[in-house]
């Protein structure tokens, strides 16, 4: 043989394999052409991809690849150098393309790979809107139940139907099996179930309300899950095997009127709580959800709401109600009231003259008993007969007076009054309680007072009777000092009385009145009270003095009707008191006064002058002796005078209705004389009256003065008017213990 | 009409300092208010029994604080008188200084006594010429046709 240019195949031995070969590669070639055919298909299937470049890329290396082991098929037998050329060209272009492809891909597969995770985000995400979704859907079906049940609710003022009507819904949106209410008993201790939804009647089960449960739920506003075996829930027996539903408690607070502010709402630190059981069907695995919760717990609150609107009206129409009532009773009393004074007005009438004749027949008669011959004893007796009766007298008199003062019927009556015999009496009328009080009474008028005056002379009289009668009651001992005077305008404004105005003009002048006692006198405080109607003022000096207390509520009546003003002034307890009231009188017309100017000179003033009144003046002392000799001339007496206490035994007879014996003298002579005056003189009316001239001041010597028997005890220096004035009273009432 | 009113004014101004200087007091304007027609002298009368008393006294008085052994009794009577009748007619001073000079008695207080005798014997003194000058304005006026003016 020869050597050619022809490739010799490898034929012999291994033609099985390369049998094998051959079909491998006629069958990959397949695959390689087949992918990209393949690809392509699907592709222009989807709409959207990105990488048609590295597709193209890749399947133009996918059909290189495929050529070459194509060509590679030619290459088992002897093939020409053509066919080599082109092997070697595919193979070229095949690994330029595939290592291309190669850097292509590493570009390309991170991108693939994160699109796969994107994908997966995307799926979760939506699964989680898809949640969302699901909740919204059922809070807003939430509300729209909720704003249906309240309008049931609010749609009533009725108590019972509202509850009613939020268990019945509550029951129906929930789909519950069983819903109830316990109320709080009054007491306050238990609580009772008050409503139910499926039983018609509930029994009045009670729980005591400090169970641990109760108190969780009631601290909390939120519903809370509750144990379906606690008392509360335990509201059907169980059924069968099988589990009993969920259980779910709420408070409801009880607002009460008080809890309500404007514009405040009431804070919830209220105690009273309702308790709402809700109890999901037994057996049907469901649970509470969060939604459903807060429905409970929104209805909670509006029920509050609901019950505490229904409780005011419920309270208005209670009032209402009440008023009505009130309204009849009060009708009813004023109507017996007026029936009631009718007939007491009616009875004072005829009682008035009928109790008032015996008192006067009485107090007239002992008054004259006292005046006849008796025994100390029998003139004790006697003087607490008349005190008592006149106390009676005053008693009956005020509480007649007294009621038609209140009517406003009383009217006064006025006239024409002597104004100093208005004075003398009274002080006659006291004279006996003075006198066994060992009270000392003077009375003082003043010198322009008119004699007479135009008023209600009874009614003045009273009134000074009771402030009189007042001062001696109040005065264990001591004095009572009287002053009258026609207040002038300076005097006639008091800073204790503002709104009394009085005006004085031609017709009327202002008659002053001050009564002064030594007694116990009255703490400031109770001033004020004095004048109502029977405010005793409680002291123990009082306590055995009698009286209703009306006393000085009439006065005060009595000196409103005269337009004029009392009061009461006292330093204090233990420092006396002063009463003092102003009235307006009249002044007489001019006629009258005329008529009486004649008996004025003799009887005014008590008197002006005591002509012819014998009087003995016994001083040692020749000045004083003349200047009272002087002072009695002066008042029309008839004096002698001596020097010593000798000389007047001699001289002193039943003619002198006087003497002035002046003690002034050391030792005892005034006392003795004093004694053999009473020795002399056994009856009382033919022994003149002894009085004491005296500079000493000290009670001592008064009480001897008393002691002795002296009639009176005049201080030294004496004026005109003094002396006036002693002797007017003097010879008045025969007993004169001035001022000391 | 002019010397009247003239005295009438001067009597007055006088009988006010009387008062004002506290030599007289309110209870002579009592004596005064006792003079009437009945009685016109009646001021001038106590006035004099006043002197003479108070003279007899004092004299008295002079003895006895002259003495050697004191009765003090006697002086306190005596003063005691004076005292009396110098307040009846309101010879306020006089009045005053007896009172202190009771004092000096009661503390048998020789040298006391002998200074208040003196002390009341200067205002007596004094006292007198004030009334007896006041007595005779009352008489010029009256002897000139006036009325003697109530104070």
């Amino acid at each position: 043989m020869e050597s050619c240019n022809c490739i010799e195949p490898q034929w012999p031995a291994d033609e099985l394999l390369m049998k094998y070969q051959y079909i491998s590669d006629f069958f990959i070639a397949l695959a390689y052409f087949s992918i990209p055919l393949e690809l392509i298909y699907f592709v222009k299937k989807s709409a959207v991809f990105p990488y048609r470049w590295v597709l193209v890329q890749f399947g133009a290396f996918i059909v290189l690849c495929g050529a070459t082991h194509l060509i590679n098929l030619w290459t088992f037998s002897m093939h020409s150098r053509t066919v080599a050329v082109v092997m070697t060209t595919s193979k070229v272009l095949t690994a330029v393309v595939s290592c291309a492809t190669a850097l292509m891909l590493v570009h390309i597969i991170p991108d693939l790979l994160s699109v796969k995770t994107r994908e997966l985000f995307l799926k979760n995400k939506a699964a989680e809107l898809d949640r969302e979704m699901g909740l919204i859907r059922t809070q807003e079906e939430t509300g729209r139940h909720v704003r249906m049940l309240t309008h049931e609710i609010r749609s009533t003022l009725d108590r019972h139907t509202i509850l009613k009507t939020t268990l019945i819904e509550l029951g129906r949106t929930l789909a519950l099996e069983e819903c109830a209410l316990w109320m709080p008993t009054r007491t306050g201790l238990e609580l009772q179930l008050s409503y139910t939804l499926r039983q018609q009647n509930p029994v009045g089960y009670t729980v005591p309300i400090q169970l641990p449960v109760i108190n969780q739920v009631f601290s909390s506003n939120r519903a809370m899950k509750i144990s379906p075996n606690c008392p509360v829930a335990r509201l059907r027996p169980l059924q069968g095997k099988y589990m009993p539903g969920e259980v779910v408690a709420v408070r409801v607070p009880l607002l009460h009127l008080s809890n309500f502010q404007i514009n405040d709402w009431p804070e919830l630190s209220t105690k009273r709580y309702a308790l709402m059981v809700l109890m999901l069907p037994s057996d049907s695995a469901r649970q509470w959800h969060v939604h459903e919760l807060e429905l409970v717990e929104v209805v909670a609150d509006q029920v509050a709401v609901a019950l505490s609107h229904a409780a005011i009206l419920e309270e208005s129409m209670r009032a209402r109600d009440l008023l009505m009532e009130q309204n009849i009773a009060l009708d009813l009393a004023r109507r017996e009231a007026e029936t009631a004074i009718r007939a007491r007005n009616d009875f004072l009438a005829v009682m008035n003259h009928e109790m008032r004749t015996p008192m006067h027949a009485i107090i007239a008669l002992s008054s004259l008993l006292q005046e006849t011959e008796l025994t100390p004893e029998q003139r004790l007796m006697v003087e607490t007969i008349l005190k008592s009766s006149n106390l009676l007298a005053t008693l009956v008199n005020d509480v007649l007076d007294l009621s038609r003062l209140e009517d406003g019927s009383l009217q006064l009556e006025l006239g024409t009054c002597n104004l100093h015999a208005v004075f003398r009496e009274v002080l006659n009328l006291i004279k006996p309680i003075a006198s066994v009080k060992k009270l000392m009474i003077t009375l003082n008028l003043a010198p322009d007072l008119p004699e007479y005056a135009v008023g209600d002379e009874k009614r003045l009289m009273q009134t000074l009777l009771n402030v009189v009668g007042n001062a001696v009651k109040f005065s264990k001992e001591g004095s009572v000092s009287i002053t009258a005077f026609v207040a002038k305008s300076e005097s006639l404004r008091d800073s204790r009385a503002p709104d009394f105005f009085p005006v004085p003009s031609e017709n009327h002048f202002y008659l002053r009145v001050q009564v002064k006692d030594s007694g116990a006198g009255i703490n400031p405080q109770d001033v004020p009270k004095l004048f109502t109607k029977f405010a005793q003022n409680q002291t123990l000096a009082t306590r055995n003095s009698g009286g209703s207390g009306l006393g000085l509520a009439i006065c005060k009546r009595f000196v409103n009707l005269m337009e004029g003003h009392i009061w009461l002034e006292s330093e204090g307890l233990g420092k006396g008191c002063t009463a003092i009231f102003i009235v307006k009188l009249g002044i007489p017309e001019h006629s009258n006064e005329s008529k009486l100017a004649f008996g004025q000179k003799m009887s005014g003033h008590g008197q002006t002058n005591f002509p012819g009144l014998r009087v003995l003046v016994m001083d040692d002392n020749s000045v004083s002796r003349s200047v009272t000799k002087g002072l009695l001339v002066h008042l029309g007496c008839d004096v002698m005078t001596v020097s010593s206490s000798e000389e007047c035994l001699r001289v002193i007879s039943q003619e002198h209705q006087v003497i002035f014996m002046d003690v002034c003298m050391l030792g005892i002579d005034g006392y003795d004389v004093a004694v053999h005056i009473h020795e002399k003189f056994t009856r009382r009316h033919e022994r003149p009256l002894i009085v004491a001239l005296t500079g000493n001041t000290d009670k001592v010597t008064k009480e001897n003065f008393m002691k002795v028997g002296m009639d009176g005890v005049i201080l030294k220096p004496v004026s005109l008017e003094k002396m006036r004035s002693v002797l007017s009273d003097l010879l008045e009432h025969r007993i004169l213990f001035e001022a000391m | 009409m002019d010397t009247v009113t003239q005295l009438q004014r001067q009597l007055v101004d006088y009988t006010n300092s009387l008062f004002l200087e506290g030599f007289l007091n309110e209870q002579f304007n009592q004596l005064q208010q006792l003079q009437d027609e009945s009685n016109p002298d009646f001021v001038v009368e106590v006035v004099s029994l006043f002197f003479q008393d108070s003279e007899r006294l004092l004299n008295e008085l002079a003895k006895i604080l002259e003495q050697k052994n004191i009765d003090f009794k006697k002086v306190d009577a005596h003063v005691h008188q004076l005292k009396g009748s110098s307040s009846s007619i309101g010879a306020q001073r006089v009045q005053r200084v007896c009172i202190a000079f009771r004092n000096s008695c009661e503390e048998k207080n020789i040298e006391g006594c002998q200074k208040c005798l003196q002390h009341v014997k200067y205002e007596y003194t004094h006292v007198k010429n004030k009334l007896e000058t006041l007595f005779k304005l009352e008489q010029q006026v009256l002897a000139a046709g006036g009325t003697i003016p109530m104070y």
